[in-house]
């Protein structure tokens, strides 16, 4: 475009180009999609916001499973709001990713073809109408106060994308929290069945969404903790993240207990409990390497996720290729052709 | 945006919304589409599920001509060095206390 030496060449070396880059995000300036930026940089944005997408539309399962079996059309309603967020937030952030010059076609590969990952937590089963609700109060919960810091992450379109998430994500917590509220304010049956449900979905929120312990205080042991702590902080400094995995799980524990109690639901942790000293509330560490091996890559529904979303993208392929047909049989997608047939 | 799109696939649009009267429209995000017309019943189904937007346009992301931030100083540079150009650099109309001060007799 001018005679300005395109980036990376004579006129900056890479050492240059880093500093440069480097105060550019300490300064707490956005990246933009056509900055020079480190390959590690973009390497680390890329991994996130492509398992995050692929969480977004790997979590549309378990709560979609009940769209046919929801109580009341209301709840059906909202629920396949809920869901249809998901979807779109999935798009959201396959649109941001794009930014980084890949495409969401291979992206899809990489999830269909087990070389990309969605979040392990929704590779649970959602057995009853509470889990719904679970789901959306707990990883919902948990997935708020996650992306609320990612609304300043230094990636500008992965900030601009989270900012509408997490307006939705409201939506997504209350709505969760109103259906537990109506179920522990039902028949003992169902309060039961609101508690059955926090039982099994209490640690999924709490390790996964969160990720592994990157602090000793976290339960971690010194060298999970050291290699957790690096990425974490390289994370950091490059302003990807802004804290700890330990801290954010530490805000939401805290944020949980009373919410539970306010449902009359406890928690199935018993060393949960305040610590003044702290200033917060004591919780289980989580055994990460314990909780991986139970629910490592290779689990019954691990493999149905993605079989899943595999099957619905192949019994979709039609669709595409009868789009591309089409569009290969009309005269041009530009619009040079409305004038035309206007007349 | 990559040069590895597979033969037929849809192109990528670039969204833009105005979300109320009054002001510009906002870059959201894209789409993938073969045609305008799929590319903005997509753009109003992912971008505008709650609101009351005004208006919606979809551009090719192909068609979208940029100058690149790593040119910004050749191509930018014409409002640094002029701080002439600032109202600041001039001047008050009034004493020092400000805009609410005394007037000059």
């Amino acid at each position: 475009m001018s005679a300005a030496a395109p980036a990376g060449t004579e006129t900056a070396g890479e050492d240059e180009m880093t500093a440069r880059f480097e105060a550019l995000v300490g300064a707490g300036e956005a990246v933009e999609p056509r900055d020079w930026m480190p390959d590690g940089y973009r390497r680390m944005v890329l991994r996130q916001l492509a398992q995050h997408a692929h969480s977004e539309i790997i979590g549309m399962q378990p709560e979609g499973a009940w769209l046919t079996r929801a109580p009341s059309l209301h709840r059906k309603s909202v629920l396949l709001a809920k869901v249809q967020d998901e979807a779109g937030h999935g798009l959201y952030l396959y649109s941001a990713a794009e930014t980084l010059g890949v495409d969401r076609a291979d992206l899809l590969d990489a999830l269909h073809e087990g070389r990309q990952r969605a979040s392990a937590t929704f590779n649970h089963p959602a057995l009853t109408w509470a889990d719904t609700g679970t789901i959306a109060w707990l990883t919902d919960g948990a997935a708020v106060i996650n992306q609320a810091p990612l609304c300043r992450t230094s990636y500008g379109p992965y900030a601009r994308a989270m900012r509408r998430v997490c307006q939705e994500e409201a939506f997504h917590v209350r709505q969760g929290y109103d259906l537990m509220r109506a179920l522990c304010e039902g028949t003992p049956a169902q309060k039961e069945m609101a508690q059955d449900a926090v039982n099994r979905w209490w640690l999924p929120a709490v390790a996964l969404m969160f990720g592994p312990p990157d602090t000793e205080a976290g339960g971690a042991d010194a060298r999970t903790a050291a290699v957790g702590a690096a990425v974490s902080r390289r994370a950091m400094a490059w302003g990807i993240k802004r804290h700890t995995n330990d801290e954010l799980r530490q805000r939401f524990v805290d944020s949980c207990v009373p919410q539970a109690e306010r449902l009359g639901l406890s928690l199935p942790d018993p060393a949960i409990r305040w610590n003044e000293e702290r200033g917060h509330h004591d919780f289980t560490p989580v055994d990460w390497d314990g909780y991986r091996r139970a629910l490592g890559e290779d689990t019954h529904w691990a493999r149905q996720r993605v079989a899943h979303r595999r099957a619905a993208h192949e019994d979709g392929a039609w669709v595409r290729e009868a789009a591309a047909a089409h569009a290969a049989r009309t005269p041009n997608t530009d619009g040079d052709d409305i004038p035309e047939a206007r007349a | 945006m990559s040069g590895r799109q597979p033969e037929g696939a849809p192109a990528s649009w670039e969204v833009f919304l105005r979300p109320r009267r009054g002001l510009a429209h906002q870059h959201m995000g894209s789409v993938r589409a073969h045609d305008p017309d799929t590319a903005l019943l997509r753009a109003r189904d992912l971008y505008t599920r709650r609101g009351d937007p005004l208006s919606l346009w979809v551009v090719r992301s192909d068609a979208v001509h940029t100058a690149s931030p790593d040119e910004h100083d050749p191509y930018f540079a014409n409002a640094r060095h002029k701080p002439y150009r600032y109202p600041e650099q001039f001047a008050p109309l009034t004493t020092e206390k400000g805009p609410d001060g005394e007037h000059d007799d």
